[in-house]
C-alpha cells in the first residue's frame, strides 16, 4: 500500500494543492482527472519529490518514503514529449537504469533494453535520435523507459496525449497490465474520461486542488461531477461490455 | 580437436546494434588519438631550429647518450613543454566547453563566453599594468593572478545564481554579465596603460604557448588528470542532463548538485589552462561541436573526443602558428579560429543531421 498523508503544495503565496489524503493499492492503475491548472501535474511531480511538498508518503514495503528514497522508487514521465535530443532512442531507455549504469554497459542490460523497445514496436528506431522520431514515438519511447526502470511506484502525465487511437489503447493496455503483473502502483493524469473508465481501476477528480471524488469509474463518474470538474454537459452511456463512454455535449 | 561450422556460428553471436554503435564512437576516438600523436610530433619537429625526426624521437625516448645535446636542449627545454602545454590547454578548454554546453544546455556557452577567460586576462593585465609581483616567486605572478581572477568570476556567477536559483538560464545570465564586466575592467586597465606595458598585455591576451615551462605544464596537467576522473564519474548523469532538467530529476540525478558540482571542476580547469598561456576563446566553444556530431551525447565517450579534439586544434594551431612566418611564432590564440572555423563548417555541411 502507498499512502499519502495531508499533501500540501504552494507556488509562492498561492495554495495549489490543499490537505490531500489517498492510499494506493500494489497492482493498481488509478486515473487521476480535473480540468487545467486543478493540481495534477503538480501532485505527481510532489508524489515524486521533484518539487518541495508538505504531508508524508508511506510504502508498506518500504516505509516513510523521503524524496531521496522516492527517486528511487519512483519512475515519474513528464508531460512534455516535445523535448528533443540528440540522444538516441536505446539510450534513452538504459538511462531509466541510470544507477545501474558504468563505463561499461552489460550486455543483459542491452538485450532488456532492446527488449523493452522491441514491445513497443520501436526496435527499429533503437539507433535513432530523439529528434529523428516523431512526439508520438517520442511519448513511446519514454514510457518504455519508465517501464524499463520497473519501479515501485509509476507516475505518468498525460501519458497518451501525443498518440494515435491505436496506441492511446496499446499504451493504457500495456501500463494497467504492467502494474497488474508487477505489484505497481501506477496514477496517470489523464484527459479522455473515456480512456480513463475503460482502463483505470480507480479515479481519483481533483477541482481547485482538493480531492472532490474518488472510487471506481462506475461509481464516480456522474454529469452533475463532469459538470463541476470541467464545466460541460456531458452524456455517460453504458456500453454492451460495461465501459461507460463520455460524450460532451457543450460547454456551460 | 576441430569445431563443426554449425557449432562454431552457434558460439560467435551477433554484436548488438548498441555495440556496434558504441564500436563507431571508438573508432572515431582511436582515430583522433592516432592523429593527435601525429600532429603531436610534427610539432615538436616543426620549429625555426631543423630537426631530423629521428634525431627528436631519440630524444623522446630519452636517449641522451645517443642524442646530439643541442638537439636534446630543444626538444626537452622548448618544444616539448610548448607541445604538451598546446595539448593540455587544448583538452582543458575542449572538455570545460562541452560540459559547459551539457550543464547550461545551451550550445553557445563557454568558459569563454561565461566570462573566465575575460577574468583571467582581467587578473595578468592588472598585474602587468601596476608590476605587482608575488614574494619569493616572481615569474609566476601573472599566472597566479589569471588563475585567481578567472576563479573569483566563477564565485560572481555562482553567487548570483546561489541568490536567484541554480537554473541554466540565470547561470548564463550571471556569466555574460561578468564576461562585460571583466572586459571592460581589462579595457580600461589597458587605456591606462602605457604604450610598453600595452605590449606586453596585449601579447598576453593573445594566447602563446612561449610562455610553457615543466611547472607549469605539471600543474595544467594535474588539474586536468583530477577533473576528468571526477567528470568520467558523473558521466551518465551528465548524459541524462541533456534530456532536460525535469527528465534528469525524474531519474534521480540531483541537477542543481550535479550542475554546481561540474561548474566548480570546469572552471578549475579552465583557469588552470588560460594562467599560464593566456585568453584562448575558440576551442572551448568548437570543440565540443566537432566531438558531438561525430560520437553524439554519450558522455563516456563525448568527454574524452572532446579532449582529443581541443588538443588537435591546439596542436594543429601550434603548428601553423610556427608555419606562417619562418623564424617567428605567431600568437597561438590568433591561430585557433583560422585552423577551426574550416574544419568546423565543413562538418556542419557534410552532416545532415542536427547535433544540439
Amino acid at each position: 500500500m502507498f499512502r499519502i498523508s495531508n499533501l500540501s503544495v504552494n507556488y509562492a503565496s498561492h495554495r495549489v494543492l490543499e490537505n490531500i489524503n489517498a492510499s494506493l493499492k500494489p497492482g493498481s492503475f488509478t486515473a487521476l482527472l480535473g480540468s487545467n491548472g486543478t493540481g495534477k501535474s503538480t501532485l505527481l511531480k510532489a508524489m515524486a519529490g521533484l518539487i518541495p511538498a508538505k504531508g508524508s508518503f508511506y510504502h508498506s514495503d518500504h516505509g516513510e518514503l523521503t524524496p531521496q528514497k522516492r527517486g528511487d522508487l519512483v519512475a515519474y514521465m513528464p508531460q512534455d514529449a516535445g523535448a528533443t535530443s540528440s540522444l538516441t532512442v536505446i539510450e534513452v531507455i538504459l538511462l531509466g537504469r541510470l544507477r545501474s549504469l558504468g563505463m561499461r554497459v552489460p550486455e543483459c542490460l542491452q538485450i532488456e533494453a532492446s527488449e523493452s523497445l522491441a514491445s513497443f514496436g520501436l526496435k527499429s528506431l533503437e539507433n535513432r535520435t530523439l529528434d529523428e522520431i516523431s512526439g508520438g514515438q517520442r511519448q513511446l519511447v519514454y514510457l518504455a523507459q519508465s517501464l524499463f526502470r520497473n519501479p515501485s511506484i509509476l507516475l505518468l502525465d498525460e501519458p497518451t496525449a501525443a498518440l494515435d487511437l491505436r496506441h492511446q489503447l496499446l499504451v493504457l493496455d500495456r501500463v494497467a497490465n504492467h502494474c497488474h503483473r508487477n505489484d505497481t502502483v501506477a496514477m496517470a493524469a489523464m484527459h479522455d474520461i473515456s480512456l480513463a473508465a475503460k482502463h483505470a481501476d480507480r479515479l481519483i477528480c481533483l477541482s481547485q486542488g482538493n480531492i472532490v471524488a474518488d472510487g471506481v469509474p462506475e461509481d464516480v463518474l456522474t454529469e452533475p461531477l463532469i459538470r463541476e470538474l470541467y464545466g460541460v454537459e456531458a452524456d455517460i452511456i453504458k456500453g454492451t461490455n460495461g465501459t461507460l463512454h463520455i460524450t460532451p455535449l457543450r460547454a456551460v | 580437436m576441430t569445431i563443426e561450422a554449425s557449432t562454431y556460428k552457434e558460439v560467435i553471436t551477433e554484436p548488438s546494434a548498441y555495440t556496434k554503435m558504441i564500436n563507431r564512437r571508438l573508432f572515431w576516438l582511436f582515430l583522433s588519438l592516432g592523429l593527435l600523436l601525429t600532429l603531436t610530433l610534427t610539432d615538436i619537429l616543426v620549429g625555426p631550429a631543423f630537426l631530423n625526426v629521428f634525431d627528436v624521437l631519440d630524444a623522446l625516448m630519452m636517449a641522451r647518450e645517443n642524442t646530439d645535446p643541442t638537439v636534446y636542449v630543444i626538444v626537452h627545454s622548448i618544444r616539448l613543454p610548448m607541445t604538451l602545454m598546446a595539448l593540455i590547454v587544448g583538452a582543458s578548454l575542449g572538455i570545460a566547453g562541452v560540459q559547459m554546453q551539457t550543464i547550461l544546455g545551451n550550445p553557445l556557452a563557454s568558459p569563454y563566453t561565461l566570462g573566465f577567460s575575460a577574468a583571467a586576462g582581467f587578473g595578468a593585465a592588472l598585474t602587468i599594468v601596476f608590476g605587482i609581483q608575488l614574494p619569493y616567486l616572481p615569474e609566476f605572478t601573472v599566472p597566479v593572478a589569471a588563475f585567481l581572477m578567472a576563479c573569483l568570476a566563477c564565485g560572481l556567477v555562482y553567487g548570483f545564481a546561489h541568490l536567484r536559483g541554480v537554473t541554466a538560464e540565470i547561470m548564463i545570465l550571471a556569466g555574460i554579465a561578468t564576461l562585460f564586466l571583466f572586459q571592460s575592467l581589462q579595457s580600461l586597465v589597458q587605456y591606462m596603460a602605457s604604450p610598453e606595458v600595452l605590449q606586453e598585455i596585449v601579447f598576453w591576451l593573445f594566447g602563446s604557448m612561449l610562455k610553457a615551462t615543466w611547472f607549469s605544464v605539471s600543474v595544467s596537467a594535474g588539474i586536468l588528470l583530477i577533473a576528468v576522473i571526477v567528470l568520467a564519474r558523473n558521466s551518465w548523469k551528465l548524459t541524462a542532463l541533456r534530456l532536460g532538467d525535469e527528465r534528469a530529476r525524474s531519474l534521480g540525478v540531483n541537477v542543481q548538485h550535479l550542475r554546481i558540482k561540474i561548474f566548480f571542476v570546469v572552471s578549475l580547469l579552465t583557469a588552470g589552462a588560460v594562467a599560464f598561456v593566456g585568453t584562448i576563446g575558440f576551442i572551448g566553444l568548437v570543440a565540443p561541436h566537432i566531438a558531438r556530431m561525430l560520437v553524439g551525447e554519450d558522455h563516456r565517450i563525448l568527454m574524452p573526443l572532446a579532449g582529443l579534439m581541443g588538443a588537435l586544434l591546439m596542436v594543429g594551431a601550434s603548428i601553423v602558428s610556427k608555419l606562417i612566418s619562418p623564424g617567428y611564432v605567431v600568437p597561438i590564440g590568433i591561430v585557433t579560429a583560422v585552423i577551426g572555423v574550416p574544419f568546423l563548417f565543413s562538418l556542419i555541411l557534410m552532416r545532415k543531421k542536427s547535433h544540439w
